[in-house]
């Protein structure tokens, strides 16, 4: 039998959109894909998929129904993995849990349910890195600006993170990826685009070149080097993380 | 102040700050309140790692390296011959608060050398904590050293301040103490340590009943000692640590393998090699006493008085205690798996959780991510096939070593002829 393909446009929204037409539509041998990323392709029929947030919130209730709220995260995070195929899996874990009407959240032996858990792991080690990892210099302008380019889509995951945390000054974290970013302006945090490239040396403070320094000093200071283990300093910090880490540049 | 000044100070007493391993930032719920400055994250962040592969989470430094103490095993004894420095308390706040604006940090790990006296000393830390709280509104992570021998008092208000509190007690004997830091008593350390675990019982109670009641050391306290340098056994170490466990609520114990820093007789020469296996081992011991449900008795004994350094210490027990398995993974319960060579709590928890939808095979382990190459030999499960020869300790041990592939495999070669 031929496949149906059902284009979306990217959302989660949009994903569990995709969702509620394949139950109430009856479409056989679904495929989601995200409309950006979707060629053509012969003997297949392809649906495009418009984003109703109420149909989305009905099929979240319904998943969240069984799951509860706290263990239904795994599967926006595992969505925000941006991994190719990975609307397929989560379809199968919803036709899993609608079929067997049960919380099948850690039924690890089901390859769908395990593939999901490895994928949600990976997304929660990159949103922790990040948390780690930012590195923000401060502007004239008064606002701390950090660049970033994670594996996955973890902006949306760090927001609440940082805006407790820096909640005294402002500041820009951009995904340079994904080309876009999260402010704070005192009051509250927003997703914005900026179309100019990044701020130049000569745009930060005179302080910041200075605590610069002293922070590659530190970095050097407290490390023993009777013990230097190169290889599990690379298993901490990958080294594709390093172009962003103030400690790792010379 | 100058940059430049500030620049040496930072090297010379962040490089003396080195030696106390802990970094951790773990613990504390300390929220941001009225808008100001950082949180403490419950399960701490490490911001970046050191070459040698340690965790980098707070601003470790001293206050001073100035000391009035001459402890053979210390960089900063009077006797040794380096440059000195000392932080003035704003220079330490404003450091601490750049750094982390930055997101280089989680806080503050402040020590010092002993200078004047212990309470000259701890009024000094404390004044950095409370300046950090009251004036800058800053909630981030600090942790101040309980100084051995300060006031009460003092460790009173250190406590209000401070998310952790720790005292090193840096030698695990009394007799290799009196050895090697002859101006140092036992109970100046037992002292603060006391104190604080009052104050932190005192505090939850009255916290029950007063919701206002302020936090006090909300991450507890921990201590290190020094692994290496005064000829004690593993199981010295380790009854000190369990006695330091129950008897005053130490958070962490932290195990530090001596380096050389000193050309004192009473101590491993320079060049000597930092003992970072029997560190790993003791460390091992350490989570099986707090997570895996041992007593240090049934790890360490008058008969096995030190760790085995070629197989780790779930193992070594289990050989010793071959008819307690195999068990049966669908049926035995949690602390009985974590029990089981090879199976860590991850392991643990992943197979209690998949086993309530079906009874579990060999496939359904190696699926879920159960390392089955040690623990095959110690569990049976929903399968026809399983281990049915009768190894005696010694073959399963060959076994074992054969088939890791530590980092370590080389220093045994030599022994592993005397098991084959």
């Amino acid at each position: 039998m031929q496949s149906s393909i059902l284009t979306y446009d990217g959302t989660f929204d949009g994903f569990l959109t995709a969702i509620f037409e394949i139950y109430e539509q009856r479409i056989p041998q679904p495929i989601i894909k995200p409309a950006a990323h979707f060629k053509q392709q012969l003997f297949s029929t392809t649906t495009e998929i418009y984003t109703d947030t109420k149909k989305a919130q009905r099929v979240w209730h319904g998943i969240t129904g069984y799951w509860g709220l706290r263990e239904s995260k795994a599967l926006y995070y595992a969505f925000l993995s941006e991994i190719e195929g990975i609307e397929n899996t989560l379809l199968e874990v919803f036709q899993y849990t609608f079929s067997t009407k049960k919380n099948c959240s850690t039924d690890y032996t089901h390859k769908a349910v395990l593939t999901l858990s490895k994928i949600t792991k990976k997304v929660h080690r990159e949103k922790h890195r990040m948390e780690a990892f930012v590195r923000f210099q401060e502007t004239k302008d008064g606002v701390f600006f950090a660049n970033i380019s994670p594996d996955f889509d973890v902006l949306p995951l760090v927001n609440r993170h940082f805006t407790n945390r820096y909640a005294d000054q402002k500041w820009i974290i951009y995904d340079v990826k994904r080309n876009y970013g999260l402010f704070y302006n005192l009051e509250q945090t927003t997703t914005i685009t900026i179309d100019f490239n990044s701020p130049s040396a000569a745009q930060f403070t005179a302080a910041e070149n200075e605590y610069q320094t002293l922070w590659k000093d530190y970095f050097k200071s407290t490390n023993i080097q009777e013990r230097v283990n190169m290889a599990l300093h690379i298993k901490h910090v990958p080294k594709r993380y390093w172009a962003y880490l103030s400690e790792k540049q010379h | 102040m100058s940059f430049e000044r500030t620049r040496e100070k930072l090297n010379i007493l962040a490089d003396a700050a080195k030696y106390d391993v802990s970094c951790s930032s773990s613990g504390s719920n300390r929220k941001n309140t009225n808008k100001g400055l950082g949180d403490a994250s419950s399960t701490g962040i490490c911001h970046t790692y050191t070459q040698d592969g340690r965790c980098v989470s707070l601003l470790k430094i001293l206050l001073t390296n100035h000391c009035i103490f001459d402890c053979a095993y210390c960089v900063t004894r009077k006797s040794n011959p380096i440059k000195r420095a000392a932080f003035k308390v704003q220079e330490v706040v404003d450091l601490t608060i750049n750094f982390y604006r930055r997101n280089y940090i989680e806080g503050l790990f402040l020590s010092s050398g002993i200078f004047k006296s212990a309470d000259y000393t701890m009024e000094r830390l404390v004044a950095v904590a409370k300046k950090l709280r009251l004036e800058e509104n800053f909630n981030g992570y600090i942790h101040l050293k309980s100084i051995p021998d300060a006031s009460d008092e003092l460790m009173r208000e250190a406590g209000l301040y401070a998310d952790r509190l720790s005292v090193n007690i840096e030698i695990p004997t009394k007799a290799g103490l009196k050895a090697l830091a002859p101006d140092k008593k036992h109970s100046d350390f037992i002292k603060p340590m006391t104190k604080v675990k009052n104050e932190i019982l005192q505090y939850k109670s009255e916290k029950k009943i007063i919701k206002s009641t302020p936090k006090y050391a909300p991450a507890g306290q921990s201590t290190q000692m020094i692994i290496g340098a005064s000829g004690e056994n593993d199981m010295q170490i380790m009854y000190t640590s369990n006695h330091l466990y129950s008897k005053y609520n130490l958070k962490r114990v932290y195990y530090s393998g001596y380096i050389p820093i000193s050309h004192d007789k009473r101590l491993p020469g320079i060049g000597t090699e930092v003992p970072v296996l029997r560190e790993n081992r003791l460390y091992q011991t350490d989570w099986l006493l707090r997570f895996y449900g041992f007593d240090v008795r049934e790890l360490l004994n008058p008969d096995t008085p030190n760790l085995d350094l070629d197989i780790d210490p779930k193992l070594s027990w289990a050989l010793r205690n071959l008819a307690l398995f195999p068990v049966d993974v669908n049926k035995a319960d949690k602390m009985l798996l974590a029990r089981v060579p090879g199976l860590g709590m991850t392991s643990v928890e992943k197979i209690i959780k998949a086993r309530r939808f079906r009874a579990l095979n060999w496939e359904h382990l190696k699926t879920i991510g159960v390392k089955l190459n040690r623990a095959k030999y110690f569990i049976t499960c929903n399968s026809k096939t399983f281990e049915t020869r009768d190894y005696t300790p010694a073959q399963l041990k060959t076994i074992m070593v054969n088939s890791s592939n530590s980092k370590y495999k080389a220093a045994f070669t030599g022994q592993l002829t005397l098991f084959s």
